[in-house]
């Protein structure tokens, strides 16, 4: 087997190039990240964590939704250390994570982590947000090594 | 319980044009490739364009993933007189085998005599795949995906083979054995993209395009076009070549999987998986038989992680033992025997998407015929029952076996 590689610091990838859309399910989960306050979509009837937020519990077909705020923590899931700027193929280490979020079992966010290097990132590692303000004034949830 | 229309039809001829690497079709149309993929197929099976009847199609019609494929236009360009089945199955390249089914249910309620399916690709710059996702505006759903830099289907199948290796402790030894067996297949094929032998040196010297995975686990970025008709067994009978029978086919999934790498959001131990279980299931189920009786298995191979995990959702090793499985050399196809290695079943005797072609699956389908006609370059000796497999991706996700007339 080849040896690991050593790419050095997992960086966030820049906020100006990142663009979202939201729609009335998901517009408050953006707008607490404004606030910087981490949510997740929970139904309101069962407490059935759901992400991204839709209209319907899964679990129960209740429209009724809860924004609870959650601590802010979370567990890598899993990961993949790219090398490649998206917006322009220029060099550029970069680590996509799913994280379980702590508070919202089931529910997972994908995103940037940094605060290491990308070789040490690891399924386990636990992580806390980070705030990246991206294009239209809109603000992402990233994450940093705990 | 046997599946109602077990047997009832097959698939009589195959076509396909030239397979090209992307970008290298023009200034070929995606239309005239599409006809002449069609027309092949028609002559293959010994019928007349004016014949066709029916189109079952997969990935929403999609030509590729940008272009559509429109029943009436198609008309308009080969003439067929009427067509009296027109349907698709959603989503993407999962769909590719199941589309035999949707066939099969056109024909078996009567709506139709000969169904086409196809798929072509034409990547002209704008129409890249491997950058779809990120050419895309961001979607209200997407948002929660794309900002993340997990633009390409590779990073996403990446995510997935990770989280396999930290449970399984799965290797990229095995990923790299997964491309250099099947690489070993196509050395005799003219037609197939990438022929030389490949040693480990060569893959470990692959870039590494999202760690875990290197560029030769990425699928060839392919133009052309393949098409296939299906037919009742009664019609198959006085077609050309002899029937490919359809024996089991079956589409869906599972919530747990649903959109898959889109979504993120799949629990264990479906996340490290291809999403194949439930299909895998209910074809076993129609048919009575299990992984250890196919005789060779064409198995979508869009990334070679994914190989290793429809193995196991198949159930030809357990969940988890797909890496000791490989490994041990028992995906090879052997010339020699005209058989497997080490008691193993013979995986993607055409080289597959990784070296031969990639034509969202059809070319997989194609293998499946000539293996059970026994016409196949790699032909597996006495070769009766061939597994299809489509795209792991969002559901739904399909799969086929096809056996010898």
């Amino acid at each position: 087997m080849s040896e690991p590689i050593l790419y050095g610091p997992a960086k966030l990838l820049p906020g100006d190039q990142i663009r979202i859309s939201t729609n009335p399910n998901t517009e408050p989960f953006w707008e607490a990240a404004k606030a910087h306050k981490l949510t997740a979509c929970q139904c309101a009837k069962c407490g059935h964590f759901r992400m991204p937020p839709s209209p319907y519990c899964p679990e129960c077909s209740s429209q009724e939704v809860n924004w609870p705020a959650l601590p802010g923590t979370g567990t890598v899931f899993s990961y993949v250390v790219c090398n490649k700027n998206p917006a322009n193929g220029e060099d550029y280490i970069y680590v996509p994570v799913v994280v379980d979020l702590d508070g919202a079992p089931g529910a997972r966010l994908n995103a940037n982590v940094t605060g290491c290097n990308a070789e040490d990132v690891h399924i386990g590692m636990k992580v806390s947000v980070e705030w990246t303000s991206i294009q239209d004034g809109w603000v992402l949830p990233n994450f940093r090594k705990a | 319980m046997p599946w109602a229309n077990q047997d009832k039809t097959a698939i009589v001829g195959v076509g396909a044009t030239d397979y090209y690497v992307r970008g290298k079709s023009w200034p070929r149309t995606i239309n005239d490739m599409a006809g002449e993929a069609i027309l092949k197929a028609c002559a293959d099976a010994g019928i007349s364009i004016k014949d066709i009847d029916g189109f079952a199609y997969y990935s929403t019609a999609g030509a590729g993933y940008l272009d559509k494929f429109d029943t009436a236009s198609l008309m308009e360009t080969l003439g067929m007189p009427n067509i009296s089945f027109s349907a698709t199955l959603t989503s993407g390249g999962g769909g590719c085998p199941g589309a035999i089914g949707l066939a099969t249910a056109g024909l078996m309620n009567e709506d139709c005599k000969y169904v086409v399916t196809l798929m072509a690709l034409q990547q002209l710059p704008q129409h890249r795949l491997g950058v779809v996702f990120g050419a895309a505006a961001p979607s209200p759903e997407n948002s929660f995906l794309q900002p993340s830099g997990l633009v390409g289907p590779g990073h996403l199948m990446s995510v997935l083979a990770r989280r396999h290796m930290h449970l399984y402790g799965t290797t990229q030894d095995a990923f790299g054995e997964i491309v250099m067996a099947t690489r070993a297949n196509t050395h005799n094929r003219p037609k197939a993209v990438r022929k030389a032998p490949l040693t480990k040196e060569e893959y470990d010297a692959s870039v590494m395009l999202a760690d875990p995975l290197r560029r030769l686990d990425f699928c060839l970025e392919t133009d052309g076009a393949v098409a296939v008709i299906t037919t009742t067994m009664d019609r198959a009978k006085d077609c050309r070549h002899k029937p490919a029978v359809v024996h089991a086919c079956a589409h869906g999934g599972q919530r747990e999987w649903g959109r898959a790498f889109a979504w993120m959001g799949m629990p264990d131990p479906h996340f490290a998986s291809s999403g194949h279980k439930f299909t895998a299931d209910r074809i076993w189920a129609q048919s009575g038989l299990s992984a250890k009786d196919m005789d060779v298995a064409l198995i979508y191979d869009h990334f070679s992680p994914m190989v290793l995990m429809q193995l196991e959702d198949y159930g030809f090793c357990e969940k988890g033992e797909g890496n000791d499985y490989v490994l041990a050399g028992k995906i090879r196809y052997d010339a020699a025997t005209q058989g497997g290695v080490n008691g193993g079943v013979p995986v993607n005797t055409h080289g597959g998407n990784l070296n031969e072609a990639y034509i969202i699956g059809m070319t997989h389908i194609v293998e499946g015929v000539e293996q059970v006609r026994g016409t196949a370059i790699n032909q597996v000796k006495d070769a009766e029952f061939a597994l299809v497999s489509g795209g792991p991706a969002s559901l739904p996700v399909s799969s086929l076996i096809l056996r010898s007339a």
